[in-house]
């Protein structure tokens, strides 16, 4: 079953508009609705808040600010996993960001709650908020370590000695806007009390996280404290942690001793579950004249909240990726008082390879090269700043497997040389790649006496096919077909995995359910060498086969159901699990990774710099799929993403207020339909036995990685116009369009 | 949301007599006044649904034009086959609009008095003098790029953000209003709105309790008619510019234009200044570009909007040079 | 007192507008149910009714997943009120097929994995369902190349632009217009 592309096991119940997201459970009865009020100054304190109106309101039964909200845990950074951390809202005057919460408003029905919401008036006192970025860069301070546990910064060799020696240099800077992951289901929960615990349905990546988290706020036992998320409408890291309406609800439920839902509005997510940071980024590149890389520095300065934390690892993008004996890369923070930055979709190398990917470009161009034979040229023999070998590197496979089948050698020679009709026409490459990770994660595997399959772990699936993998692996494990198998995900009563997130949650989970099977087996089959009733008494485990439901040695055979009814009438189990990467040697030894590489074309209107992607290829190096069908949907979404982030995503600070200007799905860009033309994902046949058992590793986000890179190039191949503030849009490519001829 | 009251209209002057109450407000297809309610920036005490008045025909004019009851929602009147082929312009901005879903709903009426999408329109807690009068205008000095270029002033710089109402502009729409004492007028659409001027918040020279309940096409002018918006992307987005350009051109000679821009100011832009340095001048990209200038003569930047000025320039000449080459 | 005298005062001490009792037909069943005047079609499907397969993302018309039919034409159900639709024939996820007994539409999409998270999904279905009907009636959209031809030709461009109203974050958009691209070609039913 394994490699298969089997249908999605959950996708009649999602066709059909009866998978239950968070706000959608009725097992609990009636909740009551909650609407949150957000402030409206980016910096300062309440001095004031008029809440009898709202609280006289037809319907409403609670009205929660900081004066009355309950006393919660703190933010404890000794806690390693940071959305293991309290959540608390709701705990002073001050205000740290636009938009935060000042109040949860709790009535009867949603229009009560909201209108409601209306009716509380605060009176701040504003205070001097930093919010532009721009006017604060140089006060950027040194992060003691950066996101994934990762060094700030990283020195190999003499990089100014490397690039002064360099032949052909590339000094540029790039820069990239705020983003957010905007899923389209919004961040949403529903709390309800029973007895003392607490049942939660919510919209999260990790149950594990949620469920610690809102216990340290809420300072219960976590144990008290079940979570559900059984389906999550899209995440890309803006559900990794809780947020404010988990724990409102949470808190409201508790008091009011009734459940309670809250579901920000789209406006609210830009402001309440962090972004994304704006990106300043120096790359330099010193090169010999045939292409090979001397020197490498990346520079990267961002944003960050003053009281979380949070540095993106962009520059880490650039140290396993190409040869140079001569590397720098550094991270800087700047605080402004804005929403805290936040993982979304590829950390690090999403705008980390807009900028080395566009650079790369830029010396392409300057050394008269052809970009794919540039990076072919650059490929290491060893990570070059680890100095341990890659366990499974196909970079140059996927490079020239893409140009093949892309035809990139019909690319225009020169810039801005190419046009059809009004439609000036460029092609693009850059290459892709995305660290691999392994984390601590758990699964146990019933056998029930009838011969059907249960996996119960807390992972989630979030559109990545969890349900589905699980149920191959499951049933090859056991040599069951698929429809008796059952999976069961997204409650945090089952086993405990790292959830969804880093793109590590497929090779995980499965790996820990590939290992629960090999117990169940190896269980089941010492019970029947030893058993007078069963037909492979005395026969060598070693030689049996799992298969269609019986278990075979040799000419003997046995139904599964059997051996598991008669030595467990009331079922079988047996957990599995992997280990943190920093217990596994191969993660110590081998630089592991998945790679690809992006091929994109592009038109740019003549006459209006109106950009449209016209057709895109990725050809991809992951290790085994375990799914092809579902790998391609999430290779091709993230290369969409890519799309997004070179074209259309920003989100604007209004530096005198603190606010998102551009705060809902009419202003923030996305793609649509009618963006995308052809886009095909490609992957290579693999195993990375490095990684895990099953050669498989993560793919959720190295799709994106690169991807907006290539179109970027090919805008440039397009029009001869190197735009390095993102995204390019169509007025900074106005001014270098050609005249208009008749 | 605040509260309301709800009736149904069932004929026109009961819908003008019943808004006719303070606080009081007509509803159709719901697409904007709905999104605004829900954001507390319209804040109507009573609604008239007035969806189902039987305004919902196009009808033959006897002059050879097109009477477009004001309840035709948008995909009917774009789908409509004298509109496509009479008015191709009209059809080609209103599916260029929104979304399929969207138009399905919109009403003619509505679309016309949609409010503008500035973000400080939306935003509450910002300066708008056009939604809250004499608290200053944010945009000016802010977030501004999709903000008008002409016609604005030092209170408003939003911009009206009708694809329809161009076209209609472009073909000399005249828009019929009913009164709450039972007349009947008719406005040309380019004097139905106003510029904002000291009072933004006064978009149209409707009357309280006036409603409009058809918009006239006179019969279509000669020449090609082309509809071309520019935007970031393909589709479901705002005009950052657009262009209805309708050109006649004889043996080389342009006969009559017509030409109005989207996006880039306070109402559908109907260029005479473009019109005069066309008509009666040869068919090239030289003529084209005179009546880009024209067009552009008083056009303001405020920032991150400059770039509008260039864009609107070339795509008047680019849409032009295509309606020429047609016609 | 005149009518909008009494508004004023009912506003000002937060005074609820009476419930409506309201007939709404939603997936051939007639549902009676007392409404709010201000609950959106949206809100009244999934809370009032239950019927949660109508998904709200934006509440403010700018991404689709709310697509429902009415009278057989899809609209964004966030972007209207419940008691403007007594009679209407509403039509929503639900009702175009369940889990065993997918409708052709679904079934396309399951089969073309044209989604992921499944969120926006039923939006794009219920999309998909009434675009079909306006090609078929010949409706022009952005992607027609002369809005005065009687006929349209299903391009896959065709099928991007029109369906452009219906976000997908996930970005399944390439399956998505395959799902549609079998749907049509295989016909009703």
């Amino acid at each position: 079953m394994i490699g298969q592309a089997m249908q999605r096991v959950d996708g009649p119940l999602k066709v059909a508009g009866r998978a239950a997201y968070a706000y959608e459970h009725w097992e609990a009865g009636q909740p009551l609705y909650g609407c949150i009020v957000g402030a409206t100054i980016g910096k300062g304190r309440i001095i004031g808040i008029e809440t009898e109106d709202a609280e006289r309101a037809p319907g409403v039964r609670m009205v929660m600010t900081h004066l009355n909200a309950p006393e919660q845990g703190i933010r404890d950074e000794s806690i390693p996993f940071e959305y293991w951390r309290a959540q608390p809202v709701l705990t002073g005057p001050d205000i740290h960001y636009y938009g935060e919460p000042v109040a949860l408003v709790v009535a009867e029905t949603f229009e009560q709650a909201r209108a409601a919401a209306e009716l509380i008036e605060v009176e701040y006192a504003g205070g001097r908020g930093r919010f532009a970025f721009a006017e604060h860069e140089g006060e950027a301070y040194v992060p003691k370590t950066v996101n994934a546990g990762l060094p700030t910064d990283t020195s190999v060799g003499d990089f100014d000695a490397g690039f002064d020696g360099a032949a052909v240099k590339i000094d540029q800077l790039y820069t990239t806007p705020y983003e957010f992951s905007m899923p389209i289901e919004p961040n949403a929960c529903l709390v309800a009390p029973r007895d003392e615990d607490l049942i939660v349905y919510v919209s999260s990546q990790i149950v594990d996280a949620a469920q610690a988290s809102i216990a340290n706020t809420l300072r219960i036992d976590p144990a008290r404290v079940h979570v559900f998320s059984p389906f999550v409408g899209g995440g890309f890291g803006s559900k990794l942690g809780i947020h404010s309406e988990t724990i409102l609800a949470a808190l409201a439920a508790r008091e009011l001793d009734h459940p309670v839902k809250v579901a920000m509005t789209r406006q609210q997510i830009f402001q309440l579950i962090g972004m994304r940071s704006t990106s300043s980024q120096r790359v330099r590149l010193g090169a010999e004249r045939d292409g090979r890389l001397a020197a490498i520095a990346h520079d990267v300065t961002m944003h960050t909240n003053p009281d979380v934390e949070y540095a993106e690892q962009t520059a880490a993008t650039s140290r396993s990726l190409y040869a140079a004996p001569h590397r720098l890369t550094s991270h800087r923070l700047t605080p402004l008082d804005l929403p805290r930055g936040t993982d979304v979709r590829a950390p690090g190398e999403e705008p980390g390879l807009l900028a080395v990917e566009s650079a790369m470009d830029e010396l392409a161009d300057a050394l008269g090269m052809d970009p794919v034979e540039l990076r072919i040229r650059n490929e290491p023999a060893l990570d070059p700043e680890r100095g341990v070998p890659y366990s499974d590197r196909h970079l140059v496979e996927c490079l020239r497997e893409g140009a093949r089948r892309f035809g990139w050698e019909h690319r225009p020679a020169t810039p801005s040389s190419r046009r059809e009709g009004r439609w000036l026409i460029g092609y693009g490459m850059a290459v892709a790649i995305r660290v691999h990770l392994q984390g601590p994660a758990a699964a146990r595997v019933r056998l029930e006496a009838d011969g059907t399959a249960v996996v119960q772990t807390d992972m989630t699936d979030i559109g990545t096919g969890t349900y589905t993998i699980l149920t191959q692996v499951a049933a090859d494990g056991l040599g069951l077909p698929a429809d008796r198998v059952r999976i069961e995900l997204g409650r945090s009563d089952n086993p405990t995995s790292w959830g969804s997130g880093g793109s590590w949650g497929a090779a995980n989970s499965s790996t820990a359910v590939h290992r629960a099977c090999a117990t169940l087996r190896e269980k089941l089959l010492a019970e029947a060498h030893d058993d007078a009733r069963s037909a492979l008494r005395g026969l060598d485990p070693a030689d049996a086969v799992f298969s269609d439901g019986d278990v075979r040695i040799g000419g003997a055979s046995e139904p599964l159901s059997e051996l598991v009814a008669r030595n467990h009438p009331g079922g079988v189990a047996a957990e599995g699990e992997t280990r943190f990467m920093g217990d596994e040697p191969n993660y110590t030894n081998y630089s592991i990774h998945t790679y690809g590489a992006h091929f994109a074309e592009v038109g740019v209107d003549a006459d209006t710099a109106e950009i449209r992607l016209r057709r895109m290829l990725g050809v991809f190096s992951v290790g085994r799929l375990l799914n092809p069908k579902t790998a391609r949907s999430q290779l091709i979404g993230g290369m969409i993403w890519g799309v997004g982030a070179a074209l259309e995503e920003e989100a604007v600070v209004d530096p005198r207020s603190g606010a998102f200007v551009n705060r809902d799905l009419a202003q923030y860009l996305v793609p649509v339909n009618a963006d995308i033309p052809d886009v095909e994902a490609v992957v290579l046949d693999g195993y990375d036995d490095k990684a895990n058992v099953l050669g498989a590793k993560g793919i959720g986000e190295l799709g994106i990685c690169g991807s907006g890179a290539a179109v970027a190039n090919a805008v440039f191949n397009a029009t001869g116009v190197r735009v390095r503030d993102f995204p390019i849009t169509l007025e900074k490519l106005l001014p270098g369009l050609p005249p208009m001829d008749a | 949301m605040r509260s309301f009251t709800y009736e149904r209209a069932t004929d026109t002057q009961a819908a003008v007599t019943a808004v006719a109450r303070s606080g009081a407000k007509f509803i159709s297809g719901g697409t904007n006044l709905l999104d605004l309610m829900k954001l507390d920036i319209e804040d109507p005490s009573h609604l008239v649904d007035i969806s189902r008045l039987p305004l919902r025909d196009i009808e033959e004019l006897p002059d050879g034009g097109l009477r477009i009851g004001a309840q035709t929602r948008n995909s009917d009147v774009a789908a409509d086959s004298r509109v496509r082929t009479r008015y191709p312009v009209l059809s080609e901005a209103l599916v260029s609009g929104a979304s399929g879903q969207l138009r399905n709903k919109a009403s003619t009426g509505g679309n016309l008095l949609q409010r503008t999408r500035c973000p400080y329109f939306y935003d509450t807690a910002a300066g708008c003098n056009k939604r809250n009068p004499g608290s200053g205008c944010a945009a000016i000095g802010g977030f501004n790029r999709i903000h008008a270029i002409l016609g604005a002033g030092d209170s408003c710089i939003a911009t009206h953000p009708s694809d329809m109402a161009v076209a209609m502009a472009a073909l000399d729409a005249e828009i019929e209003l009913l009164g709450a004492d039972g007349s009947v007028r008719r406005v040309a659409i380019t004097d139905f709105y106003r510029l904002p001027g000291d009072t933004p918040q006064i978009e149209t020279v409707l009357a309280p309790a006036e409603m409009i309940t058809a918009v006239a096409l006179p019969s279509p002018p000669p020449g090609r008619q082309i509809y071309r918006k520019v935007r970031d992307r393909a589709s479901y987005e705002f005009a950052l510019v657009s262009v209805a350009a309708i050109v006649s051109a004889d043996q080389g000679t342009i006969r009559e234009a017509r030409v109005a821009f989207g996006g880039v100011a306070h109402k559908p832009w109907r260029s005479i200044e473009a019109e005069g340095a066309l008509t009666g001048r040869p068919a090239t990209m030289a003529t084209y570009r005179d009546a880009a200038e024209a067009a552009m003569r008083d056009a303001v930047g405020q920032g991150d909007n400059d770039f509008k000025i260039e864009l609107a320039r070339r795509t008047l000449c680019r849409t032009l040079a295509q309606a020429a080459r047609a016609s | 007192m005149s009518a909008s005298d009494t508004d004023a005062m009912r506003r000002s001490q937060g005074e609820p507008a009476p419930l409506s009792a309201i007939t709404l037909n939603v997936n051939d069943q007639v549902r009676r149910l007392e409404v709010d005047p201000r609950t959106s079609l949206l809100d009244a499907l999934r809370e009032q009714l239950r019927m949660s397969g109508t998904k709200k993302g934006c509440d403010h018309g700018q991404c689709g997943a709310c697509t429902v039919l009415i009278n057989g034409r899809r609209v964004n159900s966030c972007l209207t009120l419940a008691v403007m639709h007594e009679d209407d024939e509403i039509v929503t996820i639900e009702g175009l097929g369940d889990p065993d007994h997918l409708g052709p539409v679904q079934r396309a999409f399951l089969e073309r994995d044209g989604f992921q998270c499944g969120y926006c999904t039923p939006g794009q279905i219920c999309s998909a369902v009434g675009m079909l009907a306006e090609v078929a009636a010949g409706w022009p959209s952005h992607a027609t190349a002369e809005v005065a031809a009687p006929r349209i030709t299903l391009t896959d461009d065709e099928i991007r632009e029109r369906m452009s109203g219906n976000i997908c974050r996930c970005a399944a958009y390439p399956n998505i217009v395959a799902a549609i691209r079998d749907s049509a070609e295989r016909g009703p039913g």
